[in-house]
């Protein structure tokens, strides 16, 4: 079987194929040094954890260690492909520096304890606030990680039973756009796509979507498809030279904050060339006639004008999605963390709805997920909506949702929409929020403007609990630290961005004393002995595959139907996609054939919002716009960002991903190959840029905003002038600082975030504030260690190739 | 015929919001999204007050384009604030209260908007009528987010 070096080529090799065809199977995989595939004692089914795609995979097992991964031939989203992060990442399960006992803090430090002591003093906390003040004093901040069964076990905890509406997931920093967009138009969360519909689409159209890096098997679809016979065209809106804007047949470098614009000048041209479904529009969707009088006056020249980009650009991305046969778009972080987020990925469902382009193969929206599990966190209600797509705002949806838990509806907070986390922390920060439960998440590095955020979980007042694998930023901070269990070490189910739900069996036992999450939420509802209407236990389960069976009860009959599914049914499955019922026992690909859709008002998940202030619209508002169910356009005005580039600070500064990290590094710098491969944050400047302030490659530069500044070394990239890049990552865990930059400088890219938010999705954004950039130190010689294979690429030959050598062979296996 | 008495009395009143918008941002610094999205919305007042400054001229009115300040509206917004608060500093009730004042001085205006409306169709005035469509919606669309986060933040405020 041929090796490939999958840090110098992470997609790895080609299998061309073209339109409506099958895509060719390669089976990808990655042992420990010294072990043979015929070495392995078990093959456990699971799927990817450390991004969104939900490749399918196997994990090895040998002498009750996990010791690779392979991936799974037969699964839908991959046919046997794995990304580098899923080739390498799984290493940080047998990481020495595991949490493995759980730790208190006494005089100021974080000792070892045993678990009674910790649960007793969590439990403890929780319950004399409850008496004190109420749940108003208690929150829960999740993350994108779990599985669905312990998302929802915290559902019914935190709303059913100490009944407080401050629980969200970090999918609020790279989803919770997504979900607002497609609520806005369908009604309803869910995406309408499927991945296969890269196999059929003749345009592919990628907005703010990094997919080369942030969906590396996604990417190779892609690639496979532009490398057989009759490839799509690629449209590519992004402000930097990404490996997707290389590829790309038009590549719009817009100005940052001004997507809606963007948006506005292509539906213009869109409609003014009468590409346009008039049937469609007719008999399946409202609302657009208002659209028509909004981007009537935005001519292509004036939208060219404020984006910054050559108007004859813009006028052939507008010809090319406007005529094309099988629209397949994509949306990302470029829009979702960008200024008026939900706005813009309003109007790429807009795009759809205007060309009818909706429930038919290559003809979909995949407003994307960044967190491997972000869906699972917005079916069961751990990020701010109740369980099962139900409307806080109906309050048939709350009753049911109440005979469902056995309570009273009064028990459910649906007073106003769940709090949000950036919310939460204000609240926090004011003193109202004092008990703060952090699962599986690292605000200390993730959220915007982080000596701010140190502050706050710094308080005394706060009693901060972190349930981790690693002691985190976050944990160093906390009054208790729980150790978990991570995937290969527990069981349960997840579901990637286009509605596939897998299954995760335990391969391993966790570490020491670490326990999955589940057992640790069921053991703080037994403490915190929560009941009932009737005074039963109000969790009824023990164990995943019941919670996954209450899970399927609370779902039925609502668009994510999970109630066709088992854990029988998906254990050897190539991934079934929800809605799965008894009607539908194979699964849905794609929603919204023939224009149904869940939008109805008494079956919709939510009423919608004012796109520029966030306010939600009533029922007898809803009702009176959308009495007969159908899909719904919203226009958009486009308003300035609130913070421009100028003056003082003359840069606009961009934050993101690369390829070879998640999340903050925190599973990923254990992977040695995936260490190597970006080891250290840099700062990307444009080559007109650098040479105008006299900057050269690998100079330290110190990159200021009014929040703080970090230091970074600079690689030169193509990509839009006026720009500076920082990837997200980088913390403070692997430093001597522990959990801040100390005295030293930071190097946090959310040092000099803004704290500002989509007002409708409550997305922070963090691609949009204003910047200086100074020299520190010139490094003759000495480039960045930027990778040269991502959009980091350098313009520079100079720059030595990212390679992983001989510890990152990896084999493909090509049918 | 009065119109201008219903223009004057709007370019005052939007005056006033607008300055309500802004007194707002500026106590609310730390609460971010009241902060950006009270400045998003004087913008709409501000371009009210213009256009009202502008059709003012055909009833005779010399009305100011640029947006004014009024002091005396910050005092009474200080000590509406202060007295509703007494002695209770607490960041959530002040919120609360600003917001509620927010939805009074917007109901305010939009109720001006109608009488313009009205008054506009009684008197044939279609450009007044066409000046009354374009921006009411506007309005309204303040008053609905005042309503929106006086609902969204009383429970903790109140219940805390």
């Amino acid at each position: 079987m041929p090796h490939v070096d999958r840090i110098a080529e992470p997609w790895g090799t080609r299998t061309p194929y073209g339109p409506g065809e099958p895509w060719p199977v390669r089976v990808d995989s990655f042992l420990e040094a010294g072990v043979r595939a015929q070495d392995v004692d078990r093959w456990v089914q699971s799927a990817t954890i450390l991004h969104s795609n939900g490749d399918g995979l196997d994990i090895a097992v040998k002498d009750g260690r996990v010791v690779g991964v392979r991936g799974r031939a037969e699964d839908r989203v991959n046919h046997g492909r794995l990304g580098p992060k899923d080739l390498y990442g799984w290493q940080a399960v047998n990481a020495p520096d595991r949490l493995v006992r759980p730790l208190v803090r006494q005089n100021g430090r974080l000792v070892e304890t045993d678990w009674d002591t910790a649960m007793e003093r969590v439990a403890g906390r929780a319950r004399q606030l409850l008496d004190e003040q109420g749940p108003s004093a208690i929150g829960f901040y999740t993350t994108g990680q779990l599985f669905l069964e312990e998302y929802y076990t915290l559902a019914v905890i935190a709303h059913g039973g100490i009944g407080t509406s401050h629980l969200d997931g970090n999918t609020r920093l790279c989803t919770a756009t997504a979900a607002a967009a497609l609520k806005e138009s369908f009604g309803s969360d869910g995406q309408p796509g499927s991945y296969t519909d890269v196999d059929h689409a003749d345009v592919i159209a990628l907005y703010g979507h990094n997919v080369a890096e942030t969906q590396t098997v996604l990417w190779t679809r892609i690639l496979d498809r532009l490398a057989g016979p009759n490839p799509p065209a690629l449209v590519c809106v992004d402000p930097r030279e990404t490996p997707v804007a290389r590829a790309a047949t038009v590549h719009l470098a817009n100005r940052p904050g001004t997507n809606v614009a963007l948006m506005n000048g292509l539906l213009h041209e869109i409609i003014a060339n009468g590409w346009i479904d008039e049937r469609y529009l007719r008999d399946h969707v409202v609302g657009f006639e208002e659209l028509q009088k909004r981007v009537h006056d935005f001519p292509v020249e004036e939208a060219a004008r404020i984006c910054d980009v050559p108007p004859d650009a813009l006028r052939e991305a507008a010809r090319l999605i406007g005529t094309a046969r099988r629209l397949l778009s994509t949306v990302l972080q470029g829009f979702y963390q960008a200024h008026q987020a939900t706005a813009a990925a309003v109007q790429v469902n807009n795009i759809h709805l205007v060309r009818g382009m909706l429930g038919r193969p290559g003809c979909g929206v995949l407003q994307m997920n960044g967190q491997p599990t972000a869906q699972n966190t917005r079916e069961c209600g751990a990020d701010g909506d109740l369980p099962g797509f139900r409307n806080w705002s109906n309050d048939t949806h709350v009753r049911d949702l109440a005979r469902v838990w056995n309570v009273d509806p009064m028990d459910i907070p649906h007073y106003a929409p769940p709090t949000h986390a950036m919310q939460m922390f204000r609240y926090a920060e004011e003193g109202s929020i004092r008990f703060l439960y952090v699962t599986g998440t690292n605000p200390a590095v993730s959220l915007p403007e982080l000596e701010r955020i140190r502050s706050i979980l710094a308080q005394d007042r706060l009693f901060l609990v972190v349930q981790d694998i690693f002691l985190s930023e976050t944990a160093q901070l906390a009054d208790v630290v729980l150790p978990a269990a991570t995937w290969a070490e527990k069981t349960g189910t997840f579901t990637n961005a286009d509605r596939t739900v897998h299954l995760s069996d335990k391969a391993v036992e966790p570490p020491g004393e670490a326990r999955p999450d589940l057992d640790i939420f069921l053991d703080l509802a037994h403490r915190l002995d929560l009941r009932d209407k009737d005074g039963a236990p109000l969790v009824k389960w023990g164990d995943a595959e019941g919670a996954f069976e209450a899970w399927k009860e609370c779902s039925r009959g609502r668009p994510c139907d999970y109630s066709g599914l088992s854990y029988a049914r998906l254990r050897g499955s190539g991934g079934i996609q929800w809605p799965c019922d008894a009607d539908r026992p194979g699964g849905t690909e794609r929603l919204y054939a023939e224009g149904r859709f869940w939008s109805a008002p008494d079956y919709c998940e939510a009423y919608g919002r004012d796109l520029l202030t966030g306010a939600p619209l009533s029922d007898t508002e809803y009702k009176a716009l959308n009495p007969d169910g159908k899909a719904i356009i919203k226009a958009a005005e486009y308003v300035p960002p609130h913070e421009q580039a100028g003056g003082e600070f003359p840069f606009w500064l961009t934050t993101g991903r690369t390829l070879y990290h998640f999340h903050t590094r925190t599973k990923t710098a254990r992977a040695p190959q995936l260490q190597r491969a970006a080891p250290e944050p840099w700062v990307e400047m444009s080559p007109a840029d650098a040479s105008r302030d006299g900057f050269a490659e690998g100079d330290l530069l110190e990159i200021a905003t009014a929040r703080g500044s970090v230091r970074a070394r600079l690689r030169i990239t193509e990509m839009r002038d006026g720009l500076v890049f920082l990837p997200f990552h980088y913390g403070y865990w692997d430093l001597p600082g522990g959990c801040g930059p100390g005295a030293g400088s930071g190097r946090a890219a959310n040092e000099l975030t803004i704290t500002d938010w989509d007002p409708v999705s409550k997305q922070p954004l963090f691609k949009t504030a204003a910047a200086r950039v100074s020299l520190v130190e010139v490094c003759p010689g000495t480039p960045s260690l930027a990778p040269t294979t991502t959009a980091s690429r350098p313009v520079s030959a100079e720059v030595p190739a990212t390679a992983g050598g001989a510890e990152a062979q990896a084999e493909e296996s090509l049918s | 015929m009065n119109l201008d008495l219903v223009i004057r009395e709007l370019h005052r009143s939007e005056n006033e919001l607008a300055h309500v918008l802004l007194r707002m941002s500026e106590r609310h610094k730390t609460d971010h999204e009241t902060y950006h999205v009270a400045r998003d919305l004087a913008a709409w007042c501000h371009d009210h007050v213009r256009a009202l400054a502008e059709a003012g001229k055909d009833y005779g009115l010399d009305l100011d384009p640029s947006p004014a300040g009024d002091p005396s509206m910050v005092e009474r917004l200080r000590d509406k604030a202060a007295e509703w608060l007494g002695r209770r500093p607490e960041p959530g009730l002040l919120l609360l209260a600003d917001f509620r004042h927010l939805y009074l001085a917007a109901s305010e205006v939009s109720l001006d908007w109608e009488l313009l409306a009205q008054a506009a169709q009684g008197a044939k005035q279609r450009d007044l009528l066409e000046l009354a469509r374009r921006c009411h919606p506007q309005t309204l669309r303040q008053l609905r987010w005042a309503n929106a986060r006086l609902k969204e933040s009383a429970p903790q405020a109140l219940a805390s």
